[in-house]
């Protein structure tokens, strides 16, 4: 690993963008997107400035702590790398004298270095070898002990010749990639407090989908620490994006309705037709374009393909499943990385496992399930819940309590 | 009143104090239940775990609340010695521990487990290779105090942990009543895998303490019952006492960061000055040894209790050694660790800083020692 240079002399973070820099047209919309995220999720850092340029983003510090910020950039997608950067006058012997200073307070007996200039304004006085040459030469001659490897050096310093000024850096640390969130348009999560949904919703905010979350909620069947699960999955997802919008979508009324009209081993079909039909009507109020769930196939009953064949039927809305074709054990992994798992493992029940039936059908029939529907009109009902949704806007590091609360910590 | 007793005791922040009366009228119930009252208490109690894993810089699932410092070395030490039992039998500690962990390991000493209690130089601190060489092939614990309670004496805590990454077996538990708010210490860096703090060591509550256990380290509870924090320590969880110490925890965090300097010049001015007065001998270490919060010393000739009690009628508050021994009039074992002769070792008293004490008060308080020790002088010859 590259050493860590001196902290107190860096005023700025600098970003480097990810796979938009590709993105010829859309470009200036990527990085106001990717600017946006930032800014929403530096909140809890009220002095930073950002400045956003079409090669480069700069977070202006302000004093800020750098270490606080590093950890929120590294969750945001479309940031390639980031490196703590000074910036500085395009003037030779204030960046020698700066190069050494940076060098010289991280350094320690014995250690190696290299100098990668990149010269981004061509017009400026020296060309790359030149630059690298003069501070390594300083370098060198201020500091007896240290030696050149341009292979593996302890200390990587970055010289970055830009037309308004020289940035030097000397540590990169990688971003999470990606594209920045809402680049790719707006789609609808359903979140069921599960370990899959969430891992689901990260994955697809990583390709630069805008969530918004729906959950189904059944009081008194299931409890508010059901809901209180999704969402506190909610504000982790919100490390993502800056905040995260969820829906929570009063369910009671038909589970009820269809426990008392549709045959058993169809209840559980029956549920998962009606979940889809209200999220697609939250769809269209909320202008997004697609569902994204959890499901893997052949995880549980709902979830084998004669299943989703029978389900996918009330909408052509396009339906994503990230995990389709990952095992748990993956989806574990993901879980734990993003932060989700521990929340996902408490034991409360959601509105799925509550009305579970004993033996749901593992193939169930379309033409059977339309026929059990076509005795029922879900239409007002549908509508009711849509028009009763409580709305929560979940911003990142949000906690469980409220403010009132937050008084007594 | 000047208070400069401190490790015995701190006086509650008021906010402290505030959140704690608010908790327990407002958020009275038990976050075992499935009401919404018991998810309120246990959200509050989910947030307290959080702050102090935030604060430590650890997961919030090695964190467990508990009743204070003598519980948490009580639990340490037992949980880990008869859960290894198989693998060994043999602790390694230091003479300068708690009355906690030394009293502990006493029992444990009478119930086979051999001990090894691992002198300190004059400093008060143990060597690395000390423990190095001590360790067998049945080592099964190393427990070792982060900052010692008399003297005040800072124990290699990170260095020990980073050599017992050669023996992953051996658990690593350090009593850090102490340290906590007073020397940082990264218990990641360090590599420990056990770390005991009490609340109203740093202005919180009596009877409130934390327990650090790193992931993937299991033994065995001393409390068994309900269940409560993940099956380590059942009883219902003190919910208020839980929020009132990750607040302490926080505010003591913020004044070290603050006032380390301002103690540190207290400390200066109480050891210039002492060293002045005839018969003074200093036996906290000085600089990076020692916290200078803690100033252990001796004035020849003089009772201590009567002295305490002197500085008492002046509404000056200090020991003699540490408090929980001073009563029973033993002479330190610490200070006597060290090399202090036992005469000098009996007329020892401490005092100790906290963030909230000023030069002010040094400056009355070395007056006041000056005039009674003359007093004093006078009427013994």
């Amino acid at each position: 690993m590259v050493k860590r240079c001196y902290q107190l002399t860096y005023d700025r973070i600098l970003i480097r963008y990810g796979e938009l820099s590709t993105k010829g047209r859309n470009r200036k919309q990527f990085v106001e997107k990717l600017r946006r995220t930032i800014a929403d999720s530096l909140e809890q850092f009220p002095n930073v400035k950002i400045e956003a340029k079409r090669e480069r983003m700069y977070v202006l510090l302000n004093g800020e702590n750098i270490e606080g910020i590093s950890k929120v950039l590294k969750n945001i997608f479309g940031i390639q790398s980031f490196s703590p950067a000074l910036k500085l006058d395009r003037d030779v012997e204030k960046i020698k004298e700066a190069a050494l200073n940076m060098v010289s307070s991280s350094y320690k007996e014995g250690n190696t270095f290299k100098v990668s200039a990149r010269r981004a304004d061509k017009d400026f006085e020296l060309d790359t070898n030149e630059i690298n040459h003069m501070i390594g030469g300083y370098l060198l001659k201020n500091l007896p002990n240290l030696k050149v490897d341009v292979k593996k050096p302890d200390i990587n310093l970055q010289v970055e010749v830009r037309k308004e000024a020289i940035y030097l850096s000397c540590e990169t640390i990688s971003g999470a990639g990606g594209l920045p969130g809402g680049t790719s348009g707006k789609a609808m999560l359903m979140l069921s407090g599960g370990l899959d949904s969430p891992v689901a919703g990260y994955l697809s905010m990583k390709r630069g989908l805008e969530l918004e979350g729906v959950h189904f909620f059944s009081p008194p069947f299931t409890s508010e620490r059901a809901k209180q699960k999704v969402i506190d999955l909610s504000s982790k997802l919100a490390n993502f994006s800056g905040q995260f919008v969820l829906h929570i979508v009063p369910f009671t009324e038909i589970q009820q309705l269809i426990h008392k009209q549709i045959p058993e081993n169809y209840t559980m079909t029956a549920t998962r037709r009606l979940m889809l039909r209200i999220t697609d009507e939250l769809r269209k109020r909320q202008e997004a374009l697609a569902i994204i769930t959890g499901e893997s196939l052949g995880q549980v009953a709902s979830q084998t393909i004669e299943s989703m064949y029978a389900i996918n039927d009330v909408t052509n809305t396009p339906i994503l499943r990230p995990l389709i074709a990952t095992d748990k054990t993956e989806i574990i992994e993901i879980a734990k990385n993003i932060d989700t798992h521990d929340i996902s493992i408490r034991p409360f029940e959601d509105c799925c496992t509550v009305f579970v039936p004993s033996s749901p059908k593992t193939k169930p029939k379309k033409e059977k399930i339309q026929y059990y529907e076509s005795f029922i009109d879900f239409e007002p009902m549908i509508a009711q819940a849509v028009d009763n949704v409580e709305t929560i806007v979940l911003k990142s590091n949000n906690g469980m309590i409220d403010s009132e609360q937050e008084l007594l910590f | 009143m000047i208070y400069i007793d401190n490790s015995a005791t701190t006086k509650p922040f008021p906010e402290v104090i505030k959140s704690f009366t608010t908790v327990a009228q407002q958020y009275f119930g038990n976050p075992s239940s499935i009401h919404s009252l018991g998810m309120e208490a246990e959200k509050l109690l989910f947030q307290a775990r959080e702050q102090v894993a935030k604060i430590l810089e650890v997961k919030s699932t090695e964190i467990f609340f508990t009743s204070g410092g003598t519980e948490g070395n009580n639990t340490a030490l037992k949980g880990i010695a008869y859960s290894k039992i198989e693998s060994g039998k043999h602790i390694i500690t230091t003479k300068i521990e708690h009355d906690s962990v030394h009293k502990v390991m006493e029992q444990l000493e009478k119930d086979g487990f051999s001990i090894t209690y691992l002198p300190v130089n004059e400093f008060g601190q143990v060597s690395l290779s000390d423990v190095k060489n001590n360790i067998r092939k049945d080592t099964i614990l190393i427990s070792i105090m982060h900052v010692n309670n008399e003297i005040g004496s800072i124990q290699p805590i990170e260095e020990i942990g980073n050599m017992l990454l050669d023996y992953p077996n051996i658990i690593f538990h350090v009593d850090g009543v102490q340290g906590i708010g007073k020397k940082e210490i990264s218990l990641k860096k360090a590599n420990v895998d056990v770390y005991t703090i009490s609340a109203h060591k740093f202005h919180g509550l009596k009877g409130s303490g934390i327990f650090y256990v790193k992931e993937g380290r299991k033994f065995l509870p001393l409390l068994l019952g309900g269940g409560q924090e993940s099956n380590f320590r059942s009883g219902t969880e003190n919910v208020a006492g839980a929020v009132a110490t990750a607040k302490a925890l926080r505010m003591q965090m913020e004044n070290q960061k603050k006032y380390t300097e301002n103690v540190r010049k207290m400390n200066l001015y109480l050891r210039e000055q002492l060293s002045i007065i005839e018969g003074v001998s200093i036996h906290s270490p000085m600089g990076e040894k020692g916290i200078p919060h803690i100033l252990n010393f001796s004035i020849e000739g003089i009772k201590a209790e009567v002295f305490v009690h002197a500085l008492g009628e002046k509404k000056i508050y200090l020991s003699t050694t540490s408090a929980c021994s001073s009563k029973t009039n033993k002479v330190s074992k610490t200070l006597l660790a060290i090399g202090v002769p036992t005469q000098i070792a009996e007329s020892s008293f401490r005092i100790s800083l906290s963030y909230e004490n000023t030069l002010n008060e040094m400056k009355i308080v070395i007056e006041t020692i000056k005039e009674i020790t003359e007093w004093l002088r006078g009427v013994i010859n």
